[in-house]
């Protein structure tokens, strides 16, 4: 059973004309609305989906070009102020030879959001478009950017928690940017786009691919 | 419609998997063990001994140390003899003034709120049905708004944000951890635990069945 992949043949609710329930797993006629058990609103598959996808993401991106732009905080130190945008914080860090948290930074501001673009943006594709990555690559794709995704959050956190630290008694102040704001709605909006994927749609795109 | 009855209790039998739809055959799921999707392999089902009454234990320990998080100094950092403290309420009110002040209320509530909410809404729908009682009314709204709220409760997150702070201020000042800090670290603990026991499904058939019984 381990080494056939998927099993061949596996009917899904909507092929039975049924609908399934995607909280609780609960089967019901075509013609419920609401889940008998948990309430939740039952679709035979999510139709407007991949269009909330689309506009959560695109917003995600644009929101993500002034948080690269401007910058995330401000530290003001014996009179003179440096602005650090996210990558001119990376690179300071790296400059006082923490690679570690440089590492993390980048990643969780950089990597991971950009990274996160792509897949969404490919996963949505490749729900209408025929593409040789397998279903199964493809559901382990979309449940790394959902857990992923909000990990993005760290760098917004980091700027609270040193200008609630690095106050005006000592010799630096810190305070906060514009760009954490633009930042921490890209992640919310890129965590938006993902949850609103309606997860079903990566395998009906596979279903008939065998038969081509 | 005329729904033939035969039919509707076919649909008891089924179960559809939650994320690929393969319609599969509901078996019972024996406590310990882990029912996952034959297509998708997505874990349906894994009930896990006494799940609930631990769910219940761990999402109040996490209640009490959320309340020791937000009122006990969390850092302390000290500079050319200055010493100073900062709170959980502290960080969240870094972003407090000018144009990034939207930003205060998300902070709030990913870090305090929406966990807080989560642990509320938990022990809402699972302490009636741990005693053996009926429900809770409203249990379904609610265990719903708790799963919804699942991807927004970011506590994990802060905590490795605070370890990235420290770094970047180690080299200005002396840091130190307040307790808040350690009641937050365990917290994280206390959620990953929690999460690990909550089968979503099982929850789901457990509140049904207490309901119509």
């Amino acid at each position: 059973m381990e080494n056939t992949g998927s099993p061949p043949h596996i009917l899904t609710a909507r092929d039975a004309g049924l609908i399934g329930c995607t909280q609780c797993g609960k089967v019901h006629l075509p013609t419920t609305a609401t889940c008998s058990r948990c309430g939740a609103t039952l679709q035979m598959r999510d139709k407007a989906s991949l269009q909330k996808v689309w506009a959560w993401l695109i917003a995600g991106i644009i929101v993500y070009i002034p948080a690269n732009l401007y910058p995330m905080l401000a530290t003001a130190s014996l009179g003179h102020t440096t602005e650090n945008t996210i990558v001119g914080g990376v690179i300071e860090l790296m400059h006082h030879g923490s690679y570690g948290v440089a590492g993390i930074v980048f990643v969780a501001s950089i990597v991971i959001p950009v990274a996160k673009f792509i897949a969404i943006a490919f996963l949505a594709l490749t729900v209408t478009r025929r593409v040789r990555m397998s279903a199964h690559h493809r559901h382990t794709l979309f449940e790394v950017v959902e857990f992923i995704g909000r990990w993005s959050m760290i760098d917004v956190f980091v700027v609270a928690i040193l200008s609630s630290l690095v106050r005006l008694d000592f010799a630096a102040t810190i305070t906060p940017g514009i760009a954490a704001i633009s930042f921490a709605l890209s992640v919310a909006f890129t965590m938006i786009a993902a949850l609103s994927f309606d997860e079903r749609l990566i395998w009906d795109a596979s279903e008939d691919e065998p038969r081509e | 419609m005329s729904t033939p009855a035969p039919l509707s209790c076919d649909l008891d039998r089924m179960i559809a998997c939650p994320a690929c739809d393969a319609l599969l055959a509901d078996i019972s799921v024996e406590t310990g063990e882990t029912a996952s999707c034959p297509r998708c392999h997505t874990v349906i089902e894994a009930p896990r001994p006494l799940a609930m009454t631990r769910i219940i234990m761990l999402a109040l320990a996490a209640l009490i140390l959320m309340i020791a998080a937000v009122f006990f100094p969390f850092l302390e950092l000290g500079a050319a003899g200055m010493v100073r403290r900062s709170s959980l309420l502290d960080t969240v009110m870094a972003f407090a003034t000018g144009l990034t002040a939207p930003l205060t209320i998300a902070m709030a509530a990913l870090i305090v709120i929406l966990p807080v909410s989560r642990f509320l809404a938990l022990l809402y729908v699972l302490g009636p049905m741990a005693f053996g009682w009926h429900p809770a009314r409203h249990a379904a709204k609610v265990f719903r708004l708790a799963e919804a709220l699942r991807p927004w409760a970011m506590a994990e997150v802060f905590i490795v944000g605070v370890a990235v702070a420290l770094v970047k201020v180690a080299g200005l000042a002396h840091v130190s951890l307040g307790p808040a800090f350690w009641a937050f670290v365990a917290l994280v603990v206390v959620t990953v635990l929690k999460d690990n026991f909550m089968s979503r499904v099982t929850v789901w058939k457990t509140l049904e069945a207490r309901r119509t019984s």
